[in-house]
């Protein structure tokens, strides 16, 4: 396995650079220390540092199978790590599974998109949704008030979600019918409607063309403004990387090779090298 | 006591023997399309009958009846590979599974149907002396099951490790798409799988006659069920896996009936299934399929 | 943010008066039928059997088509079910009572059937549903075996007569009727209703759909894994004791792997997730080898051969996942809102 050079230069960990100024007071929703993690003799990932402030907008790249997705599975909790602590809001997350996670705060999305295809498009952000009603079998059995007043908040609320994508006429609509595009976004919706703290959102902008990457853009600064949340990303578009992440982490065989604002890293040798003197992939 | 104990062990590495040739079916065919050949068992019954009426109705000597019923199960195995699983090689897997149970049933009531739901009695297959082992006999029949079995796993141990199908059938069994490219034939690939496995199965039938001789249309049910979790045992997908699920499961039935307990032998093989799938689901011998987030 | 409301033209009370005074009539109807004596007892007993195999199936349904699984072991439910309520009736001696008493010991025998199922059902889901797929086939194909064989010999473990074994546990009170029957089909499929249209079942669908997805969205998978398992186990329990209460004699024999496929076959043949094709097919299931009695030797050929090429054919079913909605369909005639199209230009 190919290291990368020891001696290049890292923003050092945490950085005040990562965290915007007006989260400067707060403690960051999530700090990485050590995370790493092996499959048997293979070191995925190692040595994973980062901290994310409250509300800040991070992106996470690297090239392909540079380990980006293995680290959300890390943070969700599909894969236990090997090494590391994940602290959320301060919490440590060790031992819990990807269910408990969620509860905690972090929701996200999947590279291939992971929808519930045959179910609508309203189906899907109920599941979002499902925690944040509490009714239980028998009054769901017995339709006791609960039932409808949970049930009827709960659509008002996912219509309400629907709407930040303009999506709300189609949710009657079957969630795999939907256009590409409008799929992405769903996963989005249904993520928010689990009231994370932390959104992570793997490569949204796949398959979008420049008029739905920026509207994307918008979007996800509109989302991080409206919930008060903090998002990471993974994505190849350097274009939406660069224009709305406050913070970047590059990610190399496992490994951070830098870390900064977008400047930082469009003027990192060790970047340019390893990455972005190639043309945009996906 | 001793002597007890050592006669069920043979009894058990006999029946094992048996278990191990058909479980080894399983293990290919689901190794290869990831299908669970629920039809498997009841190609030993097929096998059964032609060795039945071959010596019975047409007369035909005890050998020739029994090369005979290893082709009859050989072809049996590919046709229904090429009617029935071929044109669901990409549907959902269930249905594929459901076919299988389908030829299953059309198999155990075709053969009532037309010979009865009795059981026939096969003239004696073979005989031979008997081997005296202090106080324990062994059986010309067991010795000939162990024999044949052993010679028919190496045999088949050599096939897919040193010939060039064996080595595509491999491929196949790791790769689907990746094999294609490299310009394995799949349907070749595949109909040659069913051909090996439902022939071992020929023989096991065979072998099973020589001690059990009597043919019914419901016989192949409860031993495919039984090699079937041999194969689990073992590790499905692995080849020396079934072998050492078969063996497994007849020595732990012989163990079952040496302790007295013979009536519990089915729940003790069935309790055995459950432990190894929530121990190690992918059985002793197998490998681990990760699922791809 | 404004956000556009439909208003359904049929309220939800409304849908719920429609559908409940639906049933009434119909259970009505088949009391009527069968007091009179129209119905001889040659019709009334496939109509039961078909109830009990509607019951069977609907059950099934829901941890195969809403699930998203595939159990083979549900006739060891159906069997706990029939033990449980047969050793019950003949305890309590159901044949000697009377009146509210008689009523009573009926209910109980049922509730009971049921109760015990279930528990079977967490008691196997739990460690079975940590498997997915093949491996969880196999596993209740294997737990519904030794439910089988335990049946068969516990007597010798317990040193007394309880199951009575491979003889068969005989003269246990012929408690069920049409009417009774009738009730527990429309109890069966409004409780799986009402389960299925709620945060749970919708749950329990987005399992089926994509697990990984549904624990990301904080959908607790092996709580609700086990629910609909033990759901599915409750209502074969309890077609299990009306099986009882109608054959009125009990062989371990028949609850084996085959009728746990039987009952699969109905299942697959109606389209998994559609509860109304369930129905439908567990009905033509039963009454096709009755009607079909002069050919019987050759209808399990048959039954084979429309199997594998229905397989081959028509895999997703008859109805696919059609689920029944009075609503939908009274739409479609032009009552209430517009029916909403369901593919979008891609």
């Amino acid at each position: 396995m190919k290291r990368y050079n020891e001696d290049a230069k890292l923003v050092p960990v945490p950085s005040t650079n990562i965290i915007p100024e007006r989260d400067v007071d707060k403690s960051p929703i999530l700090e990485c220390r050590h995370l790493g993690i092996d499959f048997g003799g293979l070191t995925a990932v190692d040595e994973f540092n980062m901290a994310i402030g409250r509300t800040e907008i991070a992106g996470l790249i690297g090239p392909n199978g540079a380990g980006k997705t293995t680290v959300f599975n890390l943070l969700t909790k599909v894969y236990q790590p090997t090494r590391g602590t994940i602290l959320l809001g301060g919490m440590d997350t060790a031992g819990m599974n990807t269910v408990q996670v969620n509860h905690a705060g972090i929701a996200r999305t999947f590279q291939n998109i992971r929808l519930f295809s045959k179910l609508t498009v309203m189906e899907n952000v109920l599941i979002g949704l499902h925690s944040s009603m509490k009714y239980r079998l028998p009054t769901a059995i017995l339709r006791s008030p609960a039932y409808w007043r949970q049930e009827k908040g709960a659509r008002e609320r996912a219509l309400e979600l629907l709407s930040i994508f303009d999506m709300q006429d189609l949710a009657e609509h079957e969630a795999g019918s939907l256009p590409y595009g409008a799929q992405r976004r769903l996963e989005i919706v249904r993520a928010l409607g689990t009231n994370p703290s932390l959104l992570l959102l793997d490569e949204p902008a796949a398959g979008m063309n420049p008029s739905e990457t920026a509207e994307l853009m918008e979007n996800i600064v509109k989302i991080r403004d409206t919930f008060q949340i903090a998002v990471m990303l993974i994505e190849h578009d350097m274009s939406l990387v660069m224009n709305i992440c406050e913070g970047i982490c590059v990610l190399n065989f496992g490994r951070i090779i830098a870390k900064g604002t977008a400047k930082d890293i469009q003027n990192n040798p060790e970047v340019i090298k390893a990455y972005l003197g190639t043309r945009k992939e996906g | 006591m001793f002597s007890t104990i050592v006669s069920q062990v043979i009894n058990g590495l006999q029946s094992g023997s048996i278990y191990a040739l058909v479980a080894l079916g399983y293990s290919m065919v689901y190794g290869i399309i990831l299908l669970l050949n629920f039809a498997h068992g009841d190609i030993i019954m097929v096998g059964a009958y032609v060795v039945w009426y071959s010596m019975s109705n047409l007369g035909l000597h005890p050998v020739v009846s029994m090369l005979l019923a290893i082709v009859a199960c050989t072809l049996l195995g590919m046709l229904i590979e090429k009617l029935a699983y071929t044109p669901l090689r990409s549907a959902p897997r269930l249905s594929l599974l459901i076919t299988a149970i389908g030829v299953s049933f059309l198999l155990e009531n075709g053969f009532q149907l037309i010979f009865g739901a009795g059981a026939q009695t096969v003239p004696t297959l073979v005989s031979g002396p008997s081997l005296s082992l202090g106080s324990v006999t062994v059986s010309f029949p067991a010795m000939l099951t162990l024999v044949v079995s052993i010679l028919s796993m190496a045999a088949l141990t050599f096939l897919v490790q040193k010939t060039k199908l064996g080595k595509a059938m491999r491929a196949v069994s790791e790769d689907m798409g990746a094999a294609q490219l490299m310009g394995i034939s799949l349907n070749r690939t595949i109909s040659f799988t069913f051909a090996v496995g439902s022939a071992l199965a020929g023989i096991g039938s065979v072998l099973y006659l020589c001690a059990y001789p009597q043919a019914s249309p419901t016989m192949g049910s409860m031993l495919g069920l039984k090699a079937f979790v041999a194969a689990v045992l073992g590790g499905i997908g692995s080849i020396p896996g079934a072998m050492v699920g078969g063996f497994a499961i007849g020595l732990a039935e012989a163990l079952v009936s040496a302790a007295g307990l013979s009536v519990w032998k089915d729940g003790v093989v069935f309790a055995i299934l459950i432990v190894v799938l929530l121990v190690k689901p992918t059985g002793l011998l197998g490998k681990p399929i990760v699922e791809k987030v | 943010m404004s956000v556009s409301k439909r208003r359904a033209i049929l309220s939800m009370p409304a849908r719920y008066a429609i559908n409940g005074v639906l049933m009434i009539l119909l259970v009505v109807c088949l009391q009527a039928l069968t007091a009179s004596g129209a119905l001889t007892g040659y019709y009334t007993k496939i109509l039961i059997l078909v109830g009990i195999n509607i019951i069977l199936a609907v059950s099934l349904n829901v941890a195969t088509g809403y699930l998203g699984q595939l159990p083979l072991g549900h006739a060891g439910f159906m069997a706990v079910g029939a033990y449980t309520g047969g050793i019950f009736l003949k305890a309590v001696d159901a044949a000697q009572a009377s009146g509210g008493q008689y009523v009573f010991y009926v209910i109980a025998a049922i509730v009971l059937s049921g109760i015990v199922a279930a528990v079977f059902g967490i008691l196997i889901g739990i460690p079975a549903l940590r498997l997915k797929g093949d491996y969880l086939a196999i596993i209740t194909l294997g737990f519904g075996e030794i439910i089988r064989v335990v049946i068969t010999n516990i007597d010798s473990v317990l040193g007394f007569d309880f199951t009575y074994g491979a003889s068969g546990l005989k003269r246990i009170p012929k408690v069920t009727n049409v009417l009774n029957v009738a009730l527990c089909i429309i109890l069966t499929c409004l409780v799986i209703h009402m389960v299925m249209k709620s945060r749970h079942g919708r749950a329990i669908l987005s399992i089926r759909e994509n697990e990984i997805a549904a624990e990301s969205c904080g959908v607790n998978t092996t709580y609700y894994k086990v629910m609909a398992f033990t759901i599915s186990a409750f209502f074969a329990g309890v077609a299990g004791c009306l099986y009882a209460g109608n054959l009125g004699s009990l062989q371990p024999g028949g609850f084996g792997f085959m009728k746990s496929i039987e009952i699969l076959v109905m299942v697959v043949l109606g389209g998994m997730g559609s509860m109304l094709g369930s129905i439908l097919s567990a009905g033509v299931l039963t009454v096709l080898p009755e009607a079909l009695r002069g050919f019987s030797e050759y209808r399990m050929v048959v039954y084979s051969a429309v199997l594998i090429l229905m397989m081959i054919f028509k895999p997703t079913g008859l109805l696919g996942d059609y689920d029944f909605s009075l609503s939908r369909i009274l739409e479609r005639i032009g009552i209430g809102r517009k029916p909403q199209k369901k593919e979008a230009a891609k």
